[in-house]
């Protein structure tokens, strides 16, 4: 019989109205890699934070090594030799890598031998693991793949045995999460047990050793990855066959409706966030940009959307220059005028007001168009007629216009900013993460209306960090990095290495 | 010289109080509270301290009293800002307030002075003392000079001061607990996850920020004006605040600028009534303004860009 680091015996987790664990179980090897995958919401983070001592299981039990425990709080989840390396890093930017480790750790009253201590720990585990951090670097001005490794160095020196990983390569290029995995397997060597959680198809099927699958709070599978692939994993997780390629037919694009020349934003600072941009979208194309977060691509909707003013340079859309458009009115407000729609990032934040109802959710940003006022006043029978009709044609569930806003799954709110956008007839669609915190099913969806609009003669600029969705969606894919244009590829002639190349800001 | 040490000289008087008040201030906004509420603890330990003095003639029953009611309202100011994720500013300003109105209500009904206390006899007050060889150093030239006349001749609680400054420099950059509150006040979920009780951390530097006002309080009614007068305290909790932005957070750098304030208060004191060339007699509202104006010019473009800490004034809530 092997060995189990883990156990998780019935674990059920209920939160007001909903239930985020029923009846979970699972047994995690010793010195294994465990995948714990499923879509936004099946519950994976809540029965972590379980194990981690944040929250207390209503029922069940959680064995570690056997032996049967109660965590309270993630002091006792640290002294039972489980770590934590978190989604958004814990750390504390102004700090050294040193400092950071030591934190809540010190050894002593005084810091000096602690940290002489912890330093001479701290080479070692950097030589076992390859890891190469400098212990005195500020953390703040290290890459987001060294602070992650920090992140575990701080679990490691906590005597971590069992190390979990939240989402560990949303922030990372494909290369930083390769050399991540290395280490991961150093650790396995090492006799250490790593739970990744993800909904990373690939990177199960690349580097664990058995893999857990949750669906809307259940376990609906534990088994070996030697004996699934990831066709398999897909139709578990959803609970019915998805097709992870969108249909699309090679289409000629037409005229060039945004041409974007010499565009620079610099900030306050003297950073430049977005440096000499120049590019084109044409009609009925869809071009992609891709980039690890925080290279520009959310300064660039912003401009494009006129929330933001740009340092220099031109906004050529339908042949004119916006940015030499004179207006009494907000320039975010002009563009939409002109048939430029815009889904934001953040969608929670700038694409709707959550304590809003449905209904009103609906004409935000179209709120002067005169088919739902009458005489100055909204007319609530026309809001709510237009509601209907978005919650007809993009399946908005549940389907009750009055309802408010931030009572609905990511999935669906993004289906009401969608909708929205579309509904206005743009010739032009900025959108930015249309899929993040979208579950596979209102991915499909979302998708294929995307197609749809492009088939249409639209043109759409497409931000993502997910490379599985600008490969799939785009017609021509720029790479951003460090606030530049790293590249242009084709979609057909691009996969993830030459676009992780890019990412990392290696030019052509 | 004569005049350039007795300068000096007022500057450390006048310095004293803004130095306790400003590292009070360190504490508690290191660990991400913001304190507005300095200037009131501070009046409030003046009040506190001048009655229990006058009552058992002690100025060390004084002292003690003045900690107590400032580190009440410090705990207050915790309770409502770190246990209940109340608003920072208004609990400060909350505690502002209920000083400058509670010391004049409890020193009328207690006095009958007009809401002062009465002045205190030569045995409840604290005096400048003479350090050692003092006298015979005297006639040394500078060093004597420096030692006898500038060092010497001070209250117990400027020698305190002195010890405190840098005391409290090593416990901020050398200790675990400096770590844990430059963690609180930086990333309170960092310090968090890795096993450090925020609230606590939070409590703990409100509490020694109420001890160092306490002691600024009793030092300007027990030692310098040798009774509580109202609203005393004028404006001095606000300059320490002042300084300690210009100081950027950091302990030296906020001495420093105290120091700077309180060299442009003693020399305003100076200047009043002094003929200058040229300019003549200058009123002596426009020199009263000198440090307030220099405040603003300072904290406008000289110290740069001040960085606070980054969790300065947002209550800690876990999320997940």
């Amino acid at each position: 019989m092997t060995d189990f680091a883990i156990g998780l015996n019935g674990i059920c987790k209920r939160f007001g109205a909903v239930q985020a664990n029923r009846d979970v179980s699972m047994n995690i090897a010793k010195g294994s890699i465990h995948g714990i995958i499923g879509e936004n919401g099946a519950g994976k983070s809540t029965l972590m934070s379980i194990l981690y001592g944040y929250y207390q299981a209503d029922s069940g039990s959680i064995t570690v090594d056997g032996r049967e425990v109660r965590i309270r709080n993630s002091q006792e989840a640290i002294r039972l030799g489980i770590g934590m390396v978190h989604q958004h890093f814990m750390l504390v930017d102004n700090f050294t890598v040193l400092e950071n480790i030591v934190l809540g750790a010190e050894g002593g009253l005084l810091l000096k031998q602690g940290l002489a201590k912890a330093r001479e720990h701290l080479q070692a585990l950097n030589r076992d693991y390859s890891l190469e951090v400098d212990p005195d670097a500020i953390v703040g001005e290290l890459g987001v793949g060294l602070q992650q490794r920090v992140e575990i160095l701080k679990a490691l020196y906590r005597g971590a045995d069992v190390l979990i990983l939240d989402e560990p390569t949303a922030v990372l290029t494909p290369q930083e999460a390769d050399h991540l995995f290395c280490i991961l397997r150093a650790l396995r060597e090492q006799g250490k047990t790593v739970i990744l959680i993800t909904h990373k198809l690939r990177e199960v099927m690349d580097i664990t050793d058995a893999v857990s699958v949750m669906r809307a709070g259940t376990v609906v599978g534990n088994v070996r990855t030697a004996d699934v692939d990831k066709e398999k994993l897909a139709d578990l997780m959803v609970g019915r066959k998805v097709t992870l390629k969108v249909d699309k037919a090679e289409r000629e694009p037409g005229a060039a409706v945004l041409d974007v020349r010499q565009l620079c934003l610099t900030d306050a600072r003297g950073v430049k966030l977005l440096d000499d941009l120049n590019f084109q979208v044409r009609a009925g194309e869809i071009v992609g940009i891709a980039g690890v977060s925080g290279n520009g691509q959310s300064e660039l909707l912003e401009v494009l959307a006129g929330m933001l003013e740009p340092t220099s340079g031109e906004i050529r859309y339908q042949g004119a220059d916006l940015l030499q458009e004179k207006s009494s009115q907000p320039r975010a407000a002009l563009y939409r005028k002109k048939g430029i729609a815009h889904v934001p990032e953040d969608r929670s934040r700038e694409g709707l007001v959550k304590s809003f109802p449905m209904f009103e959710n609906a004409i935000l940003g179209y709120h002067d168009d005169k088919s739902v006022s009458k005489g100055g006043l909204y007319s609530r029978q026309a809001l709510l007629a237009r509601t209907r009709d978005f919650i007809r044609q993009f399946d908005i569930r549940p389907d009750n216009a009055q309802l408010r806003v931030g009572l609905l799954s990511g999935g669906n709110q993004q289906k009401v900013v969608l909708a929205r956008e579309i509904h206005a007839n743009p010739e032009l669609l900025l959108i930015g993460q249309p899929t993040r915190g979208v579950d596979i099913g209102a991915i499909e969806f979302i998708h294929k209306r995307l197609v749809e609009l492009r088939d249409a003669g639209k043109a759409i600029l497409l931000v993502s960090v997910e490379l599985e969705e600008i490969l799939a969606l785009s017609d021509r894919i720029l790479v951003m990095a460090g606030g530049q244009i790293s590249g242009e590829v084709a979609a057909r002639d691009a996969d993830t290495i030459s676009l992780g190349l890019l990412m990392g800001g290696h030019k052509h | 010289m004569e005049q350039l040490f007795s300068l000096l000289d007022s500057t450390i008087r006048v310095a004293t109080p803004l130095v306790l008040a400003a590292l009070a201030g360190m504490f508690s906004e290191r660990s991400g509270v913001v304190d507005i509420g300095l200037e009131g603890k501070m009046l409030v330990a003046a009040f506190a301290a001048a009655a229990a003095a006058f009552v058992t003639h002690s100025p060390w029953l004084g002292l003690l009293a003045g900690i107590m009611a400032s580190v009440s309202l410090a705990m207050v100011h915790a309770f409502v800002s770190v246990t209940y994720n109340g608003n920072q500013l208004i609990s400060g300003m909350a505690i502002n307030t209920i000083a400058s109105g509670i010391t004049p209500v409890l020193g009328l009904a207690w006095f009958q002075q007009g809401g002062n206390t009465p002045q205190l006899d030569d045995d409840s007050r604290f005096h400048d003392i003479s350090l050692p060889f003092a006298d015979a150093l005297s006639n040394v030239p500078v060093i004597g000079h420096l030692y006898s006349k500038l060092l010497s001749g001070h209250s117990i609680l400027v020698y305190l001061t002195i010890l405190i400054i840098p005391v409290v420099s090593w416990v901020v950059y050398r200790s675990r607990f400096g770590l844990r509150l430059r963690a609180v006040g930086e990333n309170p979920h960092a310090a968090d996850t890795a096993g450090v009780s925020v609230a606590r951390v939070r409590y703990i530097a409100l509490f020694w920020g109420g001890v160092l006002c306490g002691v600024a309080g009793t030092f300007l009614s027990v030692y310098q004006t040798g009774s509580f007068i109202k609203e005393m305290t004028a404006g001095k909790g606000f300059l320490a605040l002042a300084a300690l932005i210009f100081g950027k957070w950091r302990p030296l750098p906020a001495v420093l600028g105290c120091l700077l304030f309180a060299f442009a208060d003693a020399s305003q004191i100076r200047l009043e009534g002094v003929d200058l060339p040229i300019v003549g007699q200058i009123p002596s509202q426009a020199i009263q303004v000198i440090p307030y104006v220099l405040t603003v010019l300072l904290l406008a473009g000289f110290v740069g860009r001040a960085v606070a800490p980054k969790a300065i004034g947002v209550p800690f809530v876990k999320s997940r």
